[in-house]
């Protein structure tokens, strides 16, 4: 649980470089969330980083959320400072079509797979990334299978020949 | 000017030859589906390019449609040398999303649980980095112990390997007297063995001249590389979920992070083995101090009801049917819950809509998150170090490859 005056600090330390970039900031159950522009988010985690009050040094996880009905994609940061033990949660939103968004293996070396990953399922660009390609799927894929537009296999379904795989 | 004059004498150069070797995907060095393509000058690694996914099984996008119990088995098969680590992170993270409130003699046993899962996860990691060193005796007398614990979870839950242990709001049912027969011999057994083991590897000149220096990793690396668990403690940076965010009544108990200094293989080596005797004694203070109380939590809404009662009893029957068929209240809500599990800090990110399934649920599998610095690591060293290094570091393809 973070205090509000942790919570105000990491916003102060936001805008003190970066004003305006805030969306929305607030606790969803124990973790503090932040939703920004997406346009300076890889320098507003470097700041955070640098920063002598914030010192967000360790990535623990990014990841996408699809929204399809406000035609979006989502890609969350999840920042830790081991020291104060603070974790802190960045969104930001992007649009369906073509998502784009810098990079941030230059700020976290660790951020190379996951943002790969993120390419592989969501089709997020990470621009500047230095081999943004499949990870997990096969290379000759075509689509991001975890947006919501694509449904895993109807179970009921019965125009399979099931002599094979018996379904 | 003819044509003849135009053409230039190219300069002979030495080029370098290097020669390409396929490591995998199937190679019983790597114990697991892991390819590397590894540029050789001679014996010595100049660079490699790991291939992975060979066993993707798409657990996310399976979440997105399977009711929150039914994904307790999926969790099963990401680290499935410590299942129920995964299993217990899993049902306290949707705990933590509907509120619940859970007795403290279910944390005990979940931590005597999740201690003898990781007691059992280092001791596949730490006896295969003697076989690879070619050390056969201890991986046997090991393994004996490990059998003993997989009798344990079958006393338990009735399953060893995929243990799908426990429910969301506590467990199926309690131990019974022949768990804890199991569990207390298992605590007398294991120490012994555990000594043997020690004494036939620890300052054996001939392991630690093999694995001294090897693979070794700076804790800034490991921390630009987000690595998590016994990789990063072994290379100096005392970090543990089980301290840093105690779940589970963690803080009730008192033990050891055990770090290392050079980040090598030998250090990793024995942090595992010092974490092996604290999570014996985090069990033996979990059995003396284990209050007395229900083994599940009072939330009939999420907590299957006893068969006996679902045939008697009107609202027993509608509750199974509801949780059994997934129609079930689900709060609205965002979590992230990290446990410490046997190769790092394994997070579920789960965002819930209210609906019957989970709206996006994210693995922060440790894996796959510090297997990416591993080219880094075996660069300049021989191929024999790079299969210790892999071994070393505890990689899972299950939970590598989601």
């Amino acid at each position: 649980m973070m205090e509000a005056a942790a919570q105000e600090k990491i916003i102060s330390v936001i805008n003190e470089k970066f004003e305006g970039e805030i969306l929305e900031a607030g606790m969803i159950k124990d973790f503090f969330n932040i939703n920004l522009k997406s346009e300076k988010i890889v320098d507003i985690i470097r700041h955070l980083y640098n920063h002598p009050d914030t010192k967000f040094q360790f990535l623990t996880t990014l990841c996408g959320i699809h929204y399809p009905d406000q035609k979006q994609i989502a890609v969350m940061y999840q920042l830790h400072n081991m020291v104060t033990n603070q974790r802190l949660r960045l969104k930001i939103f992007l649009p369906e079509e073509n998502p784009s968004v810098k990079t941030l293996t230059t700020v976290f070396a660790g951020a190379n797979w996951m943002e790969r990953e993120t390419y592989d399922f969501f089709g997020v660009n990470f621009e500047g990334h230095p081999n943004l390609k499949r990870i997990l799927n096969v290379e000759d894929m075509i689509i991001f299978p975890l947006r919501k537009e694509y449904p895993l296999e109807d179970q009921t379904r019965e125009d399979k020949n099931d002599l094979m795989f018996g379904r | 000017m003819s044509e003849v004059d135009q053409i230039v004498p190219t300069e002979v150069q030495e080029e370098k030859q290097y020669s390409y070797l396929n490591l995998g995907p199937t190679h019983p060095a790597t114990h697991g589906i892991f390819q590397n393509v590894l540029k050789m000058d001679g014996e010595v690694i100049v660079d490699s390019t790991p291939t992975i996914g060979y066993i993707h099984r798409a657990f996310e996008k399976l979440a997105e449609r399977r009711p929150y119990n039914q994904i307790t088995p999926i969790t099963d098969r990401l680290n499935y040398c410590s299942s129920p680590i995964n299993n217990m992170g899993w049902h306290m993270t949707v705990e933590k999303l509907l509120g619940v409130e859970i007795p403290k003699r279910v944390q005990y046993l979940r931590v005597i649980i999740m201690e003898l899962a990781r007691i059992s996860d280092h001791i596949v990691c730490n006896a295969v980095i003697g076989v690879d060193t070619g050390a056969l005796t201890g991986f046997v007398y090991l393994f004996q112990q490990r059998e003993l614990i997989y009798e344990i979870y079958e006393e338990i839950c009735g399953a060893r390997l995929t243990t799908n242990i426990g429910r969301i709001g506590g467990f199926e049912r309690d131990f019974s007297p022949k768990a804890w027969e199991k569990i207390n011999k298992f605590l007398t057994d294991f120490p012994v063995v555990l000594k043997e083991f020690e004494s036939l590897l620890n300052r054996n000149r001939i392991f630690m001249d093999r694995t001294i220096g090897a693979g070794g990793i700076t804790p800034e690396m490991a921390l630009q590389y987000s690595f998590t668990g016994v990789n990063l403690r072994a290379a100096g940076v005392d970090y543990d979920v089980r301290v840093a965010s105690p779940y589970s009544s963690y803080e009730d108990f008192n033990f050891i992070i055990p770090v290392g200094k050079n980040g090598d293989v030998y250090d990793r080596f024995m942090v595992r083995q010092e974490e092996m005797w604290q999570s014996v004694s985090i069990i033996k203070q979990a059995i003396k101090n284990l209050p007395e109380g229900p083994f599940h939590a009072e939330v009939p809404e999420f907590y299957l009801p006893p068969k006996q009662e679902v045939y008697n009893n009107m609202e027993a029957l509608i509750y199974h049917f509801k949780i059994v068929m997934g129609e079930t209240e689900i709060p609205k809500g965002e979590v992230y819950h990290c446990v410490e599990g046997g190769n790092g800090e394994l997070g579920f990110y789960l965002i819930s809509d209210g609906g019957r399934t989970p709206y996006r649920l994210h693995f922060r599998r440790p894996c796959f998150i510090f297997y990416q610095a591993y080219p880094e690591m075996i660069k300049g060293s021989m191929l024999s170090d790079a299969i210790l290094t892999m071994s070393s570091m505890n990689v899972i393809a299950g939970e590598l490859d989601a």
